[in-house]
């Protein structure tokens, strides 16, 4: 049994006709809607290779339902001159006829009728001529008779904007036999079923063809953060490299450990209300460990440890002052003075990812928090060599590859150096992280052996996030403003794969 | 870091050879300098104020150049030339020379009243100077630049530059009454006291942001020569009688400040860089300091140190193997005079007036890697050996988020810093209750506080996003500080764990369940006993009355969950009902 029964008058036709067939040719035949046979024809072609349909579209002039009034009782201005008797009509009345008013002045100016405006009774209508063709109407039928062409292009337009004729795209198929043609086709089946299985039926019946080109359907499921799918990425590099966490638990940070532990002095711009924030309340840290703090009051203002010192009057209760701490150095710190107590010194590799806060202006790249990621080797002789063998492995594991140094000023670091990659999508060296061999000012004041070298870097796990994945301002990546359907919709983080190109024209 | 910016043409015409862009982009790079942007007065003007305004300004090109905030020398035309100079060995750095003066050497006294307000003071002075038009410009903006970073806008240390013609010495520098000390400022037409002066100034965009340095001291501080003219009431303004122009030859430097060896500093800075220009290049005049306790000292120091390092701790430092005869050399092009003595592994470094960043044998190994050239460093590994471990709340945190988002929840990251209103008003409490910290100095209301608790970032996270079909599953795993007096600093972060559903439901049963679902992953069995976790009925200001549990586990509360307040669901700018958990995890380490 066929789709229905204009689909099987449909195959019949088919059968018969030679080549194929129109679909609005045979809606006409049949006497029936056009719609009918273009659903019969969509019906067949998702059976396969039943028949084959090819969309055609065809521009065609149609009348309106006003011109299909005057192609049927003639132009409001011949049903004007029709209705003037020989002794004329007075105007009045002529206007409260239904074609009046455009008759009236279409008539005038093809100068049909006249007015006499001198007759007693007010202006009367009289006909100028005896007899008139009625163009328009003769014109019209010629349309509706399927002779358009016969019309010149101003006449047709002239009539188009007297909105009596429309031009209309009709869209037909040409319907042909498909390599699979039969005028026998059975209802397919959409889905198999469990009595179908157990049946055995599934054998016999055709299964109603898939559309692959559709969306399936996503699954309800919870979704990782995107810039925290970064985060565990890094903490899996480091990981792989040997790298033990380090505790990062603490926000609040004294500015000794924040600043004077890493011989950072207390005139430093840095510690400026401009940039760091400051605590109301604990305003000042309670304990710190005041032999070694001793130690590095002497550094500061001294010197030592073959330092000059920076000479200056050095103050605990600057050193006291609680914050929220600016980087998360200052956990390394603490993490390398507690190495520094446990004799004899044994060498590590630390890493610590987590949040530091600024006190800064905030823009498309700055908030006024960020993630900090940082990495520490302590170990007996180590170089500038090794420190640039590290990053290299480092950012290999980020799938960057071309690195170059560039020296730089860190107050806590010397040697210090920044680290640039060459970025193929901004086709231009972009800075990746900072680095350096810390301070024998900020190391021996701690307890660690003379000729243990600490080399350090760090990033902000936000920037090489937005560039890898093209975001331009940083608040639609992180904060409670985010786009929810960024976080559901975000890819796996595979840092060593290419990343997608970025949608917009430049992240950095 | 310091930016400053120098005319292009200027620059090579010092070089003494042109460069094209990239080039000397290379050369920066190379010596640890950044060309930062190539543009012109004409541009800045443009970008900053529209075509309309620009029209007419310079369009010369411009460098501007990032130099390292610790090389004072680096921040005009005539340091920075004469460094990439010795850099490409193109000169020898020149010596710099104090001499006496022919005449009565230039005296300036301290008087104690200086003591409380800003107690030291340096001088010298440049002879027999030629200006240009460019020159000048540069001798001003070196003092910009060195106000705006060593000096730390002028706290520490603030410049007086005087045409010394104009003067007649002995100086005073003193403190006085505000209202005692009246003068002509530059650019002023009309003698005013200090306070009249004050109240002026609060309106000029420069000069206010120094007021504040003495602004609320009884005495201000001020030099006056031996006809009582006014040189300057440091660190705010000049007098205008001996301003300096571009014909001016004979120059006297003040520093006052708080710090001396920044005043030392600064102070050598200026005449080294500017003895250029002297009829005796590289010399300059010294002055005769004279403090309060009767003792006086000879400015400016222009000291010159001798430092040893061994070669082989450079090559171990640096992770090289060059000769100490090359060291010597690299360091040299760095503008630290070196050479090989003793036992031929020994180099023997002058440390110059210019150089005062040099403070430890590292800085000098820095040096000698910056000439050998950071990117011809061989790299290698280190064969540190190590066994890595995680911290282990960050790894329980790790394990939890996985599973969250397995059990249907959608992460999310607020942020640890927001209003008091956030964590106290909006939940119904007192700010006094959450044992919050408070930041001294938040320039707007969202950095008022640490969080306490994770909820108000969550349900401000829905309230961003309302037009999310429902429900909304939400969670986050970070830490919250309390305030703590048993620890170093006074507060303590806790690690918690927040969840929120969000529909047209409460859909108590879904957090509930989500709990159950927690315990089950850190293995906490239900029931009091043998460690397990209950809830128990319970209220709070957040909650809906009779819509709050308690939770306790291993002997422990360790937080609560419930259906949300409706005044808070409003608060929060919600409109569906909302039921929340949030747990410490610390004690299920």
């Amino acid at each position: 049994m066929a789709d229905g029964p204009v689909a099987e008058l449909l195959l019949r036709r088919l059968e018969a006709s030679d080549g194929g067939l129109d679909s609005a040719e045979l809606a006409a035949e049949l006497g029936m809607e056009h719609q009918a046979v273009v659903g019969a024809v969509k019906s067949l072609q998702a059976l396969g290779e039943v028949i084959e349909a090819e969309l055609r579209s065809t521009k065609r002039w149609e009348l309106t339902a006003e011109g299909e009034e005057i192609a049927r009782e003639g132009s409001h201005e011949a049903r004007v001159f029709r209705s003037i008797p020989p002794e004329g009509l007075a105007q009045s009345e002529l206007m409260r006829l239904p074609s009046g008013k455009v008759g009236f002045s279409k008539a005038m100016s093809n100068k049909w009728i006249r007015v006499d405006k001198s007759a007693a009774d007010g202006p009367r209508v009289f006909r100028v001529v005896d007899s008139m063709e009625d163009e328009v109407q003769r014109r019209l039928q010629l349309v509706q008779g399927g002779q358009a062409e016969k019309l010149g292009e101003k006449e047709r337009s002239e009539l188009r904007k007297r909105k009596l004729l429309a031009e209309v795209t009709l869209k037909t198929y040409w319907v042909s036999k498909g390599s699979a043609f039969s005028t026998s086709i059975s209802k397919q089946e959409t889905e198999l079923s469990p009595e179908m299985i157990s049946s055995g039926s599934w054998r016999d019946r055709p299964f109603k063809p898939y559309n692959f080109l559709a969306h399936g359907v996503l699954p309800d499921s919870g979704h990782l953060h995107p810039l925290l799918k970064v985060r565990s990425q890094f903490r899996q590099i480091f990981l792989e490299m040997g790298f033990t966490e380090m505790p990062t638990d603490n926000f609040i940070e004294s500015s000794f450990w924040n600043f004077d532990a890493l011989f950072q002095p207390q005139q430093h711009p840095a510690r400026d209300q401009h940039d760091t924030f400051f605590l109301r309340d604990p305003a000042e840290a309670l304990q710190l460990p005041m032999d070694y703090v001793q130690r590095v009051k002497r550094t500061h203002s001294q010197g030592g440890y073959g330092s000059q010192g920076y000479k200056y009057t050095w103050k605990l209760d600057e050193a006291r002052k609680n914050l929220l701490r600016t980087h998360t150095t200052s956990a390394s710190a603490r993490a390398l003075y507690r190495l520094a107590q446990k004799k004899p010194f044994t060498p590590v590799k630390y890493f610590s990812i987590d949040r530091v806060f600024r006190n800064e202006t905030l823009d498309a790249t700055h908030l006024a928090e960020f993630h900090q990621i940082e990495g520490v080797v302590a170990d007996h002789g180590l170089t500038l060599g090794h420190l640039m063998g590290v990053l290299r492995e480092f950012f290999t594991k980020l799938g960057i590859t071309q690195l170059r140094f560039k020296p730089a000023y860190n107050p806590y670091t010397e040697p210090s150096m920044e680290v640039f990659s060459y970025h193929q999508g901004l086709k231009k060296w972009v800075e990746v992280g900072n680095s350096g061999v810390f301070r024998p000012e900020m190391l021996l004041p701690m307890g660690l052996p003379e000729n243990v070298s600490v080399i350090a870097w760090g990033l902000s796990l936000e920037r090489p996030t937005m560039i890898k994945y093209g975001i331009n301002n940083i608040r639609d990546l992180v904060g409670h403003k985010v786009n929810l359907q960024m976080v559901y919709d975000s890819p796996l983080c595979r840092l060593d794969a290419e990343p997608r190109p970025p949608p917009t024209q430049e992240a950095a | 870091m310091p930016t400053v910016s120098l005319k292009r043409d200027l620059l090579f015409q010092a070089l003494g050879r042109t460069y094209t862009d990239e080039e000397f982009d290379e050369l920066c790079f190379e010596f640890g300098l950044e060309l930062d942007e190539i543009t012109s007065e004409k541009e800045i003007i443009s970008k900053e104020q529209g075509n309309v305004k620009a029209a007419g300004a310079s369009d010369v090109v411009l460098y501007k150049i990032d130099v390292p905030a610790n090389r004072y020398d680096l921040l005009c035309l005539e340091g920075l030339v004469r460094g990439l100079q010795v850099f490409k060995e193109r000169i020898k750095a020149p010596v710099y020379k104090r001499v006496m003066p022919d005449g009565k050497i230039q005296k300036l006294i301290i008087t104690e009243e200086t003591a409380k307000i800003r107690p030291f003071a340096v001088a010298a002075v440049l002879r027999n100077i030629k200006f240009t038009k460019d020159r000048y410009d540069s001798f001003i903006e070196l003092q910009e630049k060195l106000h705006q970073n060593i000096c730390r806008k002028r706290a520490l240390v603030a410049i007086g530059t005087h045409d010394l013609d104009t003067l007649s010495g002995p100086f005073t520098y003193t403190a006085k009454r505000p209202s005692d000390i009246k003068f002509k400022p530059l650019n002023k037409t009309k003698e005013y006291t200090a306070c009249e002066l004050m109240n002026i100034y609060k309106t000029d965009n420069h000069l206010k942001h120094y007021l504040h340095i003495i602004e609320n001291k009884p005495l201000y501080p001020v030099i006056y020569d031996s006809n009582g003219v006014v040189l300057s009431m440091p660190p705010i303004i000049n007098g205008d009688h001996s301003r300096i122009t571009v014909n001016t030859r004979n120059i006297f430097i003040e520093c006052t400040g708080t710090d001396f060896t920044k005043a030392k500093i600064v102070l050598d800075i200026i005449v080294t860089m500017f003895s250029e220009y002297c009829e005796n290049q590289f010399t300059v005049e010294a002055a005769e300091v004279v403090f309060p306790n009767g003792k006086s000292y000879t400015f400016p120091e222009l000291a010159y140190r001798k430092e040893m390092v061994r070669a082989d701790l450079i090559n171990k430092k640096v992770g090289i193997r060059e000769t100490p005869q090359n060291l010597a050399k690299l360091l040299t092009r760095m503008y630290l005079k070196s050479e090989v003595i003793g036992d031929g592994n020994q180099i023997e470094i002058e440390i110059p007036p210019t150089r005062a960043d040099i403070i430890h044998a590292c800085d000098i190994v820095e040096d000698a890697a910056i000439a050998y050239g950071y990117n011809n460093i061989q790299m290698t590994l280190p064969k540190t050996y190590t066994i890595a471990n995680q911290f282990p709340l960050n790894k329980l945190t790790e394990l939890l988020r996985y599973d969250m988002a397995a059990a249907g929840f959608t992460e999310v990251l607020t942020f640890a810093l927001c209003s008091q209103e956030d964590i106290a008003d909006k939940l119904g409490l007192d700010i006094s209750a959450t044992k919050a910290v408070h930041i001294s100095n938040p320039k707007t209301a969202e950095f008022q506080v640490a969080r306490t608790t994770l909820l108000p970032g969550l349900l401000k996270t829905i309230a961003a996003n309302r037009k999310m079909p429902l429900p909304l599953k939400l969670f986050e795993i970070s830490d919250i500080v309390i305030k703590d007096s048993n620890t170093d600093v006074g507060a303590k972060n806790y690690r918690h764990l927040c969840a929120v559903y969000y529909n047209k439901n409460p859909g108590f049963e879904i957090i509930h369940g989500l709990l159950d679902r927690i315990m089950q992953l850190l293995d906490v069995p239900p029931g009091e006993d043998k460690g397990g976790y209950v809830i128990k009925a319970s209220e709070g200001p957040a909650f809906f009355p009779g819509r709050c549990a308690e939770i306790f586990a291993r002997g422990q509360s360790v937080g609560k969950l419930g259906v949300l307040h409706p005044d808070v669901i409003t608060k929060f700018e919600l409109t569906m009902p909302c039921s929340s958990l949030e747990i410490n995890i610390g004690p299920f380490l």
